[in-house]
């Protein structure tokens, strides 16, 4: 007789060890740029050191001349081979900007591939990129993206007429009247800087054409290998069974390889083209230049409230510096529009109105990076919420409490449409003051400070949408579907389960959590299933990892899938074992007959359906394959509080972080050790965003900060110990029960720090409306403060 | 281009002899002349460390030198570590402690606490922390990596664990 426990879900919930990390602990990964093929063409490009120029003349005959160069291309050699990219949009008031893969007569930011040379190894093709002479025509060029709405301004794409390629406004009740007739009011400018996603590994590709077959396969560290099929099966005119998209291992991506690139394109283009492969192996100064970038943006804001600190009104207005062009396939509007449609966070914030322009400056595109428009939101929402407090004297937390949805509430309505489902808002603030033992670091703060030290508590609650479905698109507009995702498992004739997926891990650990969740469904070993991903062709559709959604949407379709699957593989049992359906179930790679010791192994059951033909009924030999979409259609909130301590030191301008704690709902949790570690990487990026990582442009559109000197991710010795308190609760909207988690953590840690580094300088009555808040910031915000303290 | 050079070099004990361009790096003789692509490049001007590597026992930024460089020396990438039926100890710690997620700088990060383990008492998370510190990971938030290199310094203790 089966023992019950057996059929208890195991794995989902369990702290399993990863079934990537052998290989890659053992340098067996598969990068994109490991891939390793005699003969192939290495891509270096010259790229424009003019922020905004006509291209008036190249000339390529020294460089073609050079030892080991094969040939020099620019945009005219390319004329009639490749169509330009666009990324459409449905969007009002949007405006598309055409991408060639080399730039056609005109540069728009400094780094945009200009000409491109092919050479028996990348050294020879770097050398040869000083035989290339290029005339640019300087034109003006604008940085401040303030400057660039100004009716002088130059603009960077005539056909659009304008700076602004995407406008958007939500409203909801009289914010006018509103804030007129509210008893309190805070507000403020704030500036969110622009930041690099800097994976470790750069951007690299790899194209190889099959002539004989006609098949084209792009090797790429991408995030959307789905995506770039059928984009790359578009512009060149191909049937997607000719155009195949590998990512196998990629090395971190956090929205920078989410986009569809020039030299992914152009590699494909030319290996076609020549029959050979061209690979393109990008280094850390392209990366810096040309990966997307993400955030930027200006934000006035004003908060309303009652005296009793209820929130009445919020109101934003929103300038998103987008960069050169329009990233495909998120548009422009992909980062900014989300800052408005998150703003009034998980609160009740019943009048509302938010207006966002993203505007277009000579600077490289800014395109998703993890927690797009929602760190933003919430470092301005957070911030206010924390001025209102000290305007009020209320204690941070507890203006938190009194505002934030409540569990009855659910379904809420925000004022920008999204809807959040029941999450536990204030559940994960109670519990992160209750691990941080709230109180009592209040009541150290207060002796620190007395002994004039600079410590600070911030706290920041927020929401999310993970997990989105085909009720709204990833990004506003966006003609490409976003909201589904497929699974095909299967039991083959050996007995061994493959489930196939069209989601792209890239550290995320998807093939250990989607074995996870096959295994507890189908009641399967965990050591039976291999998951297939990161590949355009296992699925018939797939767009890949971004967007917190993998673990909803692909998981969705695996529990949908596997439990079909099960439902076949126990039809087949039925007749083996001759008993009723509803007798058996199965565990453990097993079948087995409740009450009975009679029971089969799936390789048993496999051979009789496959192998040993006769052992069946001819109509009882079902396809032990099963092929799934799950589209969750809205969605599901997953929701979070952080509580950060800090100390400046007011001598160097140093942050230390003394403790970290983030208490989340993620729904139905699969590997808490894996959602630790999502967590912890996300925060990092967080205190990066909020402390020391810039992009820099000066007004004439140069990128100052091309090297990791200068554009600064945190080491170890900056980030502090992170502590996870998981809710653990089921999602009450997706299959499975799981929310979205990968990106959370870069969404509250930057509120979180930029309100503790706020309040540890409250006693100089300093407030924070900038980040990062570099040592050099902190220096001037803290003699300014200073000085204005004393009088002066 | 300028006159190729010979030179000898152990790889995870395997001598090679090669003839290569003085201009290239120790990261490419491994990667493309060897085919040893597990050490990885991030940057290749010497800030991440993902392309960490022992030279003559001492942990260096193959970014950083010249093949020509290594002639006569002895070299160890993580491909003589473990191997995937039998991680080093360091490398299970790693794995039980979650203290990779993409992969991409585990190399690297390997190497360098290959060398951190064997020289320095790793007695305080600081002195961890302050080891692991020129390794960049984008990852993990570091606080895992930790983790694993607390338990690969105690275990290092204990007897027949190498
Ligand atoms: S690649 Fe050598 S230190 Fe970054
Ligand atoms: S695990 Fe991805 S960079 Fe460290």
């Amino acid at each position: 007789m089966a023992d019950p426990d057996v059929l208890r879900p195991k794995h989902i919930g369990a702290r399993v060890r990863r079934v990537e990390d052998p290989r890659l602990l053992t340098g067996q990964g598969a990068f994109a740029d490991d891939r390793i093929v005699p003969g192939a063409l290495h891509i270096a490009f010259r790229r424009s050191d003019h922020a905004h120029a006509l291209i008036s003349g190249i000339d390529t005959a020294a460089a073609a001349a050079m030892p080991g160069v094969f040939a020099v291309y620019t945009a005219a050699d390319l004329e009639g081979l490749v169509e330009p990219l666009r990324a459409t949009s449905r969007m009002r008031n949007y405006h598309a900007t055409p991408l060639y893969p080399l730039a056609r007569g005109r540069v728009r930011h400094v780094g945009e591939p200009v000409v491109a040379v092919l050479a028996e190894d990348r050294y020879r093709a770097e050398d040869a990129l000083d035989g290339i002479a290029i005339d640019y025509a300087p034109l003006a060029a604008v940085s401040d993206p303030r400057a660039a709405l100004g009716a002088d301004a130059p603009v960077l794409h005539e056909e659009a007429g304008t700076n602004v390629l995407a406008e958007r406004e939500f409203s909801r009740g009289d914010i006018a009247a509103e804030l007129a007739a509210a008893p309190i009011r805070v507000g403020g400018s704030f500036r969110f800087h622009r930041k690099a996603p800097t994976a470790i590994e750069n951007r690299a590709c790899i194209a190889e054409y099959d002539r004989g077959r006609r098949l084209l396969t792009l090797t790429s560290s991408t995030q959307i290998p789905g995506v770039i099929r059928d984009a790359l099966a578009d512009l060149l005119d191909m049937p997607g069974h000719s155009v195949r998209v590998v990512a196998a291992d990629v090395g971190g991506g956090f929205g920078g390889k989410a986009s569809l690139y020039p030299e992914e394109i152009l590699v494909a283009v030319l290996a076609r083209r020549l029959g050979r492969a061209v690979r393109w192996t990008g280094d850390r100064l392209e990366d810096l230049a040309t990966t997307s970038h993400g955030f930027d943006e200006i934000i006035d804001a004003e908060l309303a409230l009652d005296r009793d600190g209820t929130m009445l009104a919020l109101s934003a207005e929103v300038i998103g510096d987008v960069g050169a062009y329009s990233i495909y396939p998120w548009t422009a509007a992909l980062e900014p529009v989300q800052v408005v449609s998150f703003m009034p966070g998980p609160y009740r914030v019943p009048t509302y109105r938010g207006r966002v322009r993203a505007v277009a400056t000579n600077k490289a595109p800014t395109g998703p990076y993890r927690g797009v428009g929602r760190p933003i939101a919430t470092f301005v929402m957070e911030r206010l919420v924390d001025m209102a407090a000290r305007r009020l004297s209320l204690d941070p937390a507890e203006l938190r409490r009194r505002n934030l949805v409540r569990p009855e509430e659910f379904p809420y309505r925000v004022a920008s449409g999204i809807v959040w489902d029941r999450s536990g808002f204030g559940e994960c603030l109670e519990r992160a003051c209750a691990a941080i033992d709230y109180p009592k670091l209040r009541t150290d703060q207060g002796k620190a400070r007395a002994a004039g030290r600079l410590c600070g508590v911030g706290i920041a609650s927020y929401a999310e949408l993970t997990g989105i479905g085909s009720r709204i698109s990833a990004a506003p507009g966006m003609p490409i579907n976003t909201g589904t995702e497929t699974a095909t498992i299967r039991l083959d004739s050996t007995g061994a389960v493959t489930g196939n997926f069209g989601i792209a891990s890239h550290g995320q650990g998807l093939e250990t959590t989607l074995a996870q969740v096959i295994a507890d469904e189908l009641g399967a070993r965990l050591a039976d299933i291999q998951i297939l991903q990161g590949d355009s062709a296992l699925v018939a559709h797939g767009t890949g990892t971004y967007a917190s959604r993998s673990a909803v949407l692909a998981g969705g379709a695996a529990v949908s899938a596997a439990r079909l699957l099960k439902e076949r593989i126990i039809r087949a049992a039925s007749h083996l074992l001759e008993a009723a359906v509803e007798d058996i179930d199965a565990a453990d790679g097993r079948v087995f007959v409740s009450g009975t010791d009679r029971s089969l192994s799936f390789r048993e059951i496999a051979r009789a359906v496959y192998t040993e033909i006769g052992r069946l009924p001819r109509d009882a030999r079902e396809e032990l394959e099963v092929t799934k979409v799950y589209d969750p259609f809205f969605g599901t909130a997953t929701a979070a509080t952080h509580i950060a301590a800090l100390e400046i030191d007011p001598q160097t301008c140093k942050v230390r972080l003394d403790r970290y704690v983030v208490a989340e709902d993620c729904g139905r949790v699969i590997n808490p050790m894996i959602v630790d570690g999502q967590v912890h990487g996300a925060v990092a990026q967080g205190i990066g965003a909020a402390l020391t990582e810039e992009i820099v442009y000066d007004e004439a559109g140069q990128l100052l900060t091309a090297s990791l000197v200068d554009y600064v991710i945190p080491a170890a010795s900056e980030v502090p110990p992170i502590e996870t308190i998981h809710l653990d609760t089921e999602s009450p909207s997706t299959l499975g029960g799981f929310r979205g988690m990968g990106e959370g953590g870069t969404i509250g840690a930057p509120a979180a720090v930029a309100n503790a580094l706020a309040d540890a300088l409250a006693p100089l009555g300093a407030e924070i409306f900038e980040l990062p808040m570099t040592p050099e910031r902190l220096f001037r915000l803290i003699t300014e403060a200073t000085a204005q303290a004393r009088g002066d | 281009m300028s006159k190729h050079r010979t030179i000898k070099a152990t790889v995870n004990g395997i001598a090679y002899e090669r003839s290569v361009e003085p201009r290239l790096l120790l990261s490419d003789f491994l990667r493309q002349t060897l085919g040893l692509t597990g050490t990885h490049v991030g940057c290749e001007h010497g800030v991440c460390g993902a392309c960490t590597v022992l030279i003559d026992g001492d942990s260096a930024r193959a970014c950083l030198y010249f093949a020509v460089q290594a002639d006569g020396r002895h070299i160890e990438t993580v491909e003589g570590l473990g191997t995937i039926d039998d991680l080093s100890p360091l490398q299970q710690e790693f794995r039980e402690h979650h203290a990779l997620q993409c992969g991409f700088c585990t190399p690297g990060m390997l190497m360098t606490c290959v060398d951190l383990l064997k020289k320095y008492p790793l007695a305080s998370d600081a002195e961890i922390r302050d080891g692991l510190s020129g390794n960049l990971c984008r990852c993990t938030g570091y606080e895992h990596i930790v983790r694993a290199v607390r338990a690969a310094a105690a275990r290092r203790g204990r007897k027949d664990d190498g």
